[in-house]
């Protein structure tokens, strides 16, 4: 009894939650007719509009951009973070707890509040339309550095004598020890940074203007200016094509994310 | 002699040296995150508040120093008022509704039943969707015309609902997507913290014979206290910020009434070349939010439940 009513808000809440991402799936095989008939699958399903999407719009070129520049981000943002976390969590100096704060101010400031000075300084860089203006700017990440710190509080105090004893360097106990233990959190910080991303549409909108290194987020947009009143099925398959590779990423680390920001969340 | 001479002054040298070694691995390795912090957070923020007491021009390079004259301007520009309203009702439509839809989808994906890894993907899957791919199907489905949901709505013999063209309506239905988008990422910080509660505590509370709602006002609710407050935190922080959603689906129209804080920012700052008062828009921004989340964390804290 119990069991049947929990399946039955299951089902009608996963439909629910779910119904926009199907539905965008659905109306990307579909044909212009299908599309005015308000139909909920295709009749006649057709890749018509994956071909047409190509054929329009740079979509491959977008999303290459989209791949390189979230992959440099989560990379440098993990470098970043890593070090920094490393000197919070096995570092001792005096007046460590204060920076640690600074580090935590940041969390404050919206990242909007900066973003009109911000833009003036990556034009005075002569970094516009350039993929640094789209990876520097997010590679030091307060949210970053405390997850990270977290983690590296639960290395063994033994397991660090020890490395040191054995005479690593610093930089070797962070890579060859530190950083193993603390795999799983370097995974979710990276799943996030490369969620985060790929997502991002202010920043891309305000630095690109051309297509040069324009990402698919804004490709996205432009598409569905150009294409509103004419053609939605070719609209949608650039929707999917955006949303496919996150939505795998997140089906494959969904589990190792929410370890990994529940244990950041809660102390 | 001379070489305990030498061993000893080699010592002494080396234990200075040392002794000055986790200063200078603590300045290498924060190094780059300061650099990266000063050059586009904190250097940002001054630079902020300096443009809005100057008019620049369409360089954005501060021209005449005017004090508070682009915050006068502000406070008595309609417009500003407009957007102001907007953004506080956003909120308010936003912020109740996510936390509790995702702690209601949180609740039922955290039964041990057979097959709910599956509702948990598919719960969380909004984590994976970008503001301007899901403002764009949603910009469908609200579609007067080839919209699903007036579809759906005739279907039931319901009236059609201009869902962006109508003034009150066009605030609800950006809520409404972005109550939608957020949900996964609340979900699974949600159902993270419910799992964390010890077992022990419904077992007992079990052989009292308690029902399930006696249960979660009693035990789940307060145990879950730290997370629901820390995602209604951010919640609210990501409303005050929402901009693709506005920006996709109504450009802040019908007549400003989705002219959220953000997106009028946007708008004085890179559409009219505005830096001045757009700046103090954003020190106003920045107040506000400050203001509301120290508050918050003041009386939320208090009710917080901490193991």
């Amino acid at each position: 009894m119990r069991k049947g009513l929990l399946y039955l808000l299951l089902c009608v809440s996963g439909i629910t939650v779910f119904f926009p991402i199907l539905y965008a799936f659905s109306v990307s095989f579909m044909t212009s007719e299908d599309i005015l008939r308000r139909s909920l699958v295709p009749t006649n399903p057709t890749l018509q509009n994956y071909v047409d999407v190509f054929a329009s719009v740079p979509i491959g070129h977008y999303l290459l951009n989209s791949f390189i520049v979230a992959t440099i981000t989560t990379f440098g943002m993990l470098c970043v973070s890593a070090l920094a976390a490393f000197v919070f969590a096995f570092v001792p100096f005096k007046g460590r707890g204060g920076v640690f704060i600074l580090v935590i101010s940041t969390l404050l400031i919206p990242w909007e509040a900066t973003m009109i000075p911000n833009f003036l300084t990556i034009q005075s860089l002569g970094w516009m339309n350039h993929y640094l203006a789209l990876t520097v700017p997010f590679f030091a990440l307060a949210f970053g550095i405390f997850l990270l710190r977290q983690h590296f509080k639960t290395v063994p105090q033994e397991l660090y004598e020890a490395a040191q004893v054995e005479g690593l360097s610093t930089f070797q106990i962070l890579y060859k020890v530190v950083i193993p233990y603390a795999k799983t959190s370097f995974v979710t910080l990276g799943i996030f940074g490369f969620l985060t991303t790929w997502n991002m549409y202010l920043w891309p909108l305000l630095v690109t203007t051309n297509d040069s290194v324009r990402t698919v987020q804004i490709g996205l947009r432009r598409l569905q200016a150009d294409e509103v009143a004419t053609n939605w099925g070719m609209v949608m398959a650039g929707v999917v094509l955006v949303i496919l590779p996150t939505l795998i990423l997140l089906m494959v680390g969904q589990k190792q994310l929410q370890k990994g920001l529940t244990k950041g969340a809660i102390k | 002699m001379a070489d305990a001479i030498k061993k000893h002054g080699v010592k002494t040298s080396i234990s200075r040296w040392e002794r000055s070694k986790n200063y200078r691995i603590a300045i290498i390795y924060l190094l780059p995150s300061f650099l990266l912090f000063g050059l586009f957070m904190f250097y940002p923020m001054i630079n902020s508040l300096f443009l809005s007491f100057f008019f620049t021009d369409a360089q954005g390079e501060a021209t005449t120093f005017v004090g508070f004259e682009n915050y006068t301007y502000l406070f008595q520009s309609d417009s500003f008022r407009q957007s102001v309203k907007a953004t506080l009702l956003f909120v308010l439509y936003t912020v109740p509704t996510s936390v509790i839809v995702s702690l209601f989808l949180a609740l039922i994906a955290n039964e041990k039943l057979r097959g709910i890894g599956f509702f948990r993907t598919v719960f969380a899957s909004t984590l994976g969707m970008s503001v301007a791919a899901s403002a764009i199907i949603w910009l469908f489905m609200f579609h007067p015309t080839a919209g699903i949901l007036n579809a759906f709505l005739t279907a039931i013999n319901l009236p059609a609902v201009s869902w962006l063209q109508d003034s009150t309506m066009a605030l609800i239905s950006v809520a409404l997507t972005t109550v939608w988008m957020n949900s996964g990422f609340a979900f699974l910080i949600l159902l993270g913290g419910l799992q964390n509660i010890d077992d022990h505590l419904y077992e007992s509370a079990r052989i009292d014979g308690a029902s399930y709602f006696y249960q979660l006002r009693k035990i789940t609710v307060p145990m879950l206290s730290p997370t629901l407050f820390f995602i209604m935190t951010i919640t609210f922080i990501n409303s005050f910020q929402s901009f693709g959603q506005v920006d996709i689906l109504t450009g802040g129209g019908p007549a400003e009434a989705t002219n959220l804080i953000i997106y009028s920012i946007y708008r004085e700052a890179f559409v009219y070349y505005q830096f001045g008062p757009a700046s103090a828009q954003v020190i106003v921004l920045f107040i506000a939010v400050l203001v509301l989340t120290l508050l918050q964390f003041k009386f939320g804290e208090r009710k917080v439940h901490y193991q």
